[in-house]
């Protein structure tokens, strides 16, 4: 069995605001960001504060807040998808950089919303084949580097942080039985074209999609009607097979934390799968969505609001960049 | 499917254009309103109330309300 033990989170400091955006693009209202995205204000990290930077504040977070020693940590995990290096993994710096026994494994792992649940999926493997018994789940992205200054819709939902988990043999809430899924003939739906292998000098290229909006190579694009429906499709489904999984009924949980795209999809996701408003987390109003951060930051609001309490099953999921997701229970 | 249901949906997706401004007949990509969030409330409006997948690019090619609701009527 493997348990969450403590979670914290970190936010980089420069906070843009809608004011700040609205003022770029005056064919916005502050308003209608607002109440459609549901934020008001995104984190950025600095020009030179990396994924990895914010995810050793997030670690540093988690130790002081919990009392918990580097030193126990024999296991690091980071999903990522904005790395420090090509090479060498983030993860091998982030034991250096924490103090973390040479003993320890570590890795990155490249997945976007959906990370948060592989992570958790990847370290209850570990716990319990008895490879490791405290892992330390980082999750951190830097995703407004990858915007063009123009996307105003990017950067309306994406907001950099990282978050802390730390993964154990025993803890606050036992890790239960997940249902994950892939489908790589989305891949193009949620992309970085340039800078890695396939292409690695930026293009400078263009053109417009199919819906009309702008597509820079060298820049994240997202084709959000396609992502959209990707999502509508997947989540209903994918609420079913975590319940069958976990031989729970959709009464049985006491509260739903998912991935927080923005608003207004998880609005219309709670409205399709018929989930009750008062258990339905929505909160991105002070961090946007922070990709692969946003499960543990919502997790750590409702513990810490205690929305989330002792004796209940929550229900996670993520879904996004791949295309991939996943959902499990965390039983409290 | 009922055409005038269809637009009184429709006609839900604006916050602050006027219901009766829209009709069948409507070019709603003129609409002041009209962005990409509207095309994804009119995206979610397709599955959630009429069970079909529409996508960007198709509700890019209609023209009129009435082009629309013969695109999800015909899914």
């Amino acid at each position: 069995m493997a348990f969450i033990k403590a979670i914290s989170y970190y936010l980089p400091e420069r906070i843009l605001t809608n004011e700040e955006l609205v003022a770029e693009f005056p064919e916005w209202s502050v308003e209608k960001v607002a109440q459609k995205v549901g934020v008001e204000a995104r984190h950025l990290a600095a020009d030179n504060e990396t994924a990895g930077d914010l995810a050793e504040k997030a670690a540093r977070r988690l130790f002081d807040e919990n009392g918990i020693s580097p030193k126990t940590i024999d296991f690091v995990l980071l999903c990522t998808q904005s790395p420090d290096y090509f090479l060498p993994s983030t993860a091998c710096l982030l034991q250096d950089r924490l103090g973390i026994p040479t003993s320890a494994g570590a890795f990155d792992y490249n997945l976007g919303c959906s990370g948060c649940v592989y992570g958790m999926a990847l370290a209850k493997g570990l716990i319990t084949a008895g490879i490791a018994k405290n892992v330390l789940l980082l999750t951190a992205e830097t995703y407004n580097k990858y915007l063009h200054p123009a996307d105003k819709s990017n950067r309306a939902i994406f907001g950099d942080g990282a978050a802390a988990c730390l993964i154990s043999t025993e803890g606050m809430a036992e890790i239960g039985n997940f249902s994950l899924g892939t489908d790589g003939r989305g891949a193009d739906n949620l992309i970085v074209k340039t800078g890695a292998s396939r292409q690695k000098a930026p293009t400078g290229l263009h053109t417009e999609d199919d819906e009309g909006h702008v597509w820079h190579d060298d820049y994240l694009y997202m084709n959000g009607g396609n992502i959209f429906n990707f999502t509508l499709d997947t989540v209903p489904s994918m609420i079913v097979d975590i319940l069958e999984k976990n031989a729970l009924a959709l009464d049985q949980i006491d509260y739903f934390v998912f991935h927080q795209a923005n608003k207004y999809m998880l609005d219309t996701i709670r409205k399709l799968c018929v989930l009750p408003r008062d258990k339905f987390y929505v909160n991105l109003s002070g961090t946007g969505n922070t990709v692969s951060s946003t499960v543990l930051i919502g997790i750590k609001d409702c513990l810490d609001r205690h929305v989330i309490q002792q004796g209940y099953k929550v229900m996670i999921s993520g879904f996004g960049v791949g295309l991939s997701w996943g959902g499990t229970i965390l039983n409290f | 499917m009922d055409i005038n249901e269809f637009i009184v949906n429709f006609a839900n997706q604006f916050d602050e254009t006027d219901p009766d401004e829209i009709k069948a007949d409507t070019k709603f990509h003129d609409l002041a309103e009209w962005s990409s969030l509207t095309g994804m409330g009119v995206i979610a409006m397709a599955k959630t109330i009429y069970g079909k997948t529409i996508s960007g690019r198709e509700i890019r090619e209609c023209i009129t309300v009435e082009d629309l609701f013969n695109l999800v009527a015909g899914k």
